[in-house]
């Protein structure tokens, strides 16, 4: 008999009862909400005069909508305001727990989940919003659901789930400095395609991945789902508990100890059997930069433009032809040779304290390059901010010629007030550079924390670590 | 949720890989509050010339006639027939909303993105996937007869061609129950109440932990 892979663990742990037609009802310990994906839910419960089955599993905060400049006027956009109310007004009918826009602890529902301590290793944790794979850094099986299935779990704490297919994503070797989770992720998915992880929950695991801290893990699981997977996922190791240690809904005492001995197994067994295997080698990596509307369309930054005439697939030529267009951008140009206007750093990819550190440090005494328009900095939430604020990297970016702003998803969708232009081009740390996406006719290139604050304040991509 | 039986409709051909949720419907639409008027904003940014926010007068707008969708032979298609990993990208249920709310009952595909996929079967919308060679010769049918048809039977798991060619499809014996019986997800599983319970005080003594409460500012 073989060992069970980690995702065999979390699964095992949740089923509540096999349906016997390749389903199962699995329970929901975590459920986070959002204002953009459950009102109709609120509303399907209301209508059904059903209430939620276990209040207190639920954490909601509203972070999509949310205006990242001056608060104390509250949302301008009477559309946007709305969606906020709306969720206030739910919590507060339902009794469920909200952290408000004026609380310090309001952010996005992925960087505060584990910053609470609300995300635990072995849980399940569901939100409405597809980067809820982010979670998964913890050892937990943590995936995004539609608005049905958010009115399923307030309704029920369960949902009815077909077990998925395991991958395992190895990725070996040292890490370069100056290589980050966001190089790595948008490497495997520059590998595998955006299709690539469909119907499979992945665990990433090998020496690069025991490396990273936990908010490396969380930028790497967090885009699991641009590699088409709803679940990514890491054992728990020291540096998990490390961090969870502490926090203000982690277990304490006694109960601190019986859970911390119970997460030490949440790790794939040695002789665990998965259905897709891959793997990479870490210490080749370079730096990576997208430059189409997909992001399996990436480069290093060493790279070029690729020619769609070299493309053998018809569909695909296509698809690159009409990611060019859209881009602006003309095969066999340089990476480097490619000039933002605007610099994002945010998004519940990299809006963490250690993504701050990092673009701070690029930053520090240099200035954002004249062809610039716009360079943000969002924190992913309101301790994010304070913490950063502590450490004084706030002064370096305002110096630097940064905004600093309240903490939201921003520019990363552009839900709220933060958008791109039409026609400009942007150097993001978010997770999707889908047309459109940061604004209608806005360019994203996706890139690390660090290689963003170095295109802020060259002008144009360049490899971070080449910077005096 | 409305049933999915068997449908005879007009199929439009969106050409494109990778088709997101983003451009399925648009972010700003997604801070409406219902679940229902999506339907004139479905792929707002290739459809119209202009920038789309809710609130306008859709009828007003100037279309872009290059695009699928405003193309006279395919008004009232109820099939879409798309390309490798479509909706992929966000979890946004308005992209099943804004497809049921245009009239697609049906989308035939290579391949799907998980959740999108799962999204439409609670939404009595049939995503089929059948292999790239047969989607590959459905879009060259599609494009060289205007007002082509389909006939897609859920009960039978067929597609009839209008010669009267069947193409048999695949699909998990669950959802096809469930599309077909319009069945309401939360109603079958709360008959189910006593066992989440048995699970919860089984959870409770192994792992307590998770039973900790969340106190907030509420």
């Amino acid at each position: 008999m073989t060992g069970k892979t980690l995702y065999d663990k979390l699964w095992d742990a949740h089923v509540v009862r096999d349906n016997g037609d390749g389903t199962a009802l699995i329970y929901i310990d975590r459920h986070l909400v959002h204002e953009v994906t459950s009102p109709q839910a609120f509303e399907g419960l209301r209508l059904a005069g059903r209430k939620p089955w276990r209040v207190e599993a639920n954490l909601a905060v509203p972070d999509h909508n949310v205006p990242t400049t001056d608060r104390s006027r509250g949302i301008a956009d009477p559309v946007s305001r709305l969606q906020v109310e709306t969720l206030d007004e739910n919590c507060r009918t339902f009794g469920i727990t909200e952290f408000r826009m004026d609380d310090i602890r309001q952010g996005i529902v992925h960087v505060i989940g584990p910053e609470e301590g609300a995300t635990l290793p072995g849980m399940t944790v569901v939100c409405g919003d597809s980067h809820t794979s982010t979670h998964g850094a913890f050892g937990a099986l943590a995936f995004g659901i539609g608005t049905s299935e958010v009115e399923h779990v307030l309704a029920t704490q369960c949902l009815v789930q077909k077990k998925s297919r395991a991958m395992r994503i190895t990725v070996d070797g040292p890490v370069p400095e100056g290589v980050t989770a966001k190089d790595i992720i948008l490497a495997i998915i520059g590998r595998i395609g955006t299709a690539g992880g469909t119907g499979h929950a992945i665990e990433f695991a090998g020496e690069a991945i025991r490396a990273l801290s936990m908010e490396g893990r969380m930028t790497l699981c967090n885009m699991a789902i641009e590699a088409g997977a709803r679940a990514g996922m890491v054992a728990v190791d020291d540096k998990t508990i490390d961090y969870v240690k502490g926090r203000p809904f982690a277990p304490q005492g006694e109960l601190w100890d019986q859970a911390v001995a119970d997460w030490r197994t949440l790790h794939s067994d040695p002789d665990a059997a998965f259905d897709a295997e891959v793997t990479l080698d870490a210490s080749t990596l370079v730096p990576q930069v997208t430059w189409g509307t997909s992001p399996e369309m990436v480069t290093g930054i060493d790279g070029r433009v690729p020619d769609p005439a070299a493309e053998t697939d018809p569909v695909k030529r296509e698809g690159m032809q009409k990611a060019l267009d859209y881009m602006g951008l003309e095969p066999g140009t340089p990476i480097t040779a490619i000039r933002p206007e605007v610099v994002f750093i945010g998004s519940c990819t990299n809006s963490r304290i250690e993504d701050l550190r990092a673009a701070a440090a690029v930053a520090r005494g240099r200035k954002v390059a004249d062809g610039i328009r716009q360079a943000l900095v969002v924190p992913g939430s309101g301790l994010v901010k304070q913490q950063a604020e502590e450490e004084g990297l706030d002064r370096i970016f305002l110096d630097a010629g940064f905004e600093w702003r309240e903490p939201g998803c921003s520019m990363c969708l552009a839900m709220n007030a933060d958008r791109l232009e039409p026609g400009q081009r942007c150097a993001s740390t978010s997770n999707r550079n889908f047309e459109g996406r940061q604004g209608p006719g806005g360019r994203t290139h996706l890139v690390s924390p660090a290689m963003a604050a170095a295109a802020a304040v060259t002008g144009h991509f360049v490899d971070v670590r080449t910077l005096e | 949720m409305e049933k999915f039986t068997k449908l005879t409709g007009i199929v439009m051909p969106l050409d494109r890989p990778n088709v997101d949720t983003d451009a399925i419907i648009p972010k700003q639409f997604l801070k409406s509050i219902k679940r229902t008027g999506f339907g004139p904003n479905l792929f707002d940014e290739w459809r119209y010339l202009d920038h789309g926010e809710p609130g306008m007068d859709n009828s007003q707008r100037p279309i872009n006639p290059d695009f699928v969708l405003n193309q006279p032979r395919y008004q009232g298609a109820q099939i879409l027939l798309a390309r490798e990993n479509f909706g992929c990208g966000s979890s946004r249920e308005h992209a099943p909303w804004a497809l049921l709310d245009y009239g697609f009952r049906v989308i035939i595909a290579p391949s799907f993105a998980d959740i999108f996929y799962n999204n439409c079967f609670k939404n009595g919308i049939l995503p089929i996937v059948l292999d790239a060679e047969t989607v590959d010769e459905l879009f060259r049918e599609v494009e060289a007869n205007e007002g082509y048809q389909l006939t897609v039977d859920l009960e039978r798991q067929t597609i009839t061609k209008p010669d009267g060619t069947v193409i048999p499809f695949e699909i998990d014996e669950f959802r096809k129950h469930r599309l077909l019986e319009g069945l309401d997800d939360i109603g079958l599983t709360l008959e189910h109440a006593d066992e989440i319970r048995a699970y919860e005080a089984r959870r409770k003594k192994a792992a307590p932990w998770l039973f900790v409460h969340l106190s907030g500012s509420v």
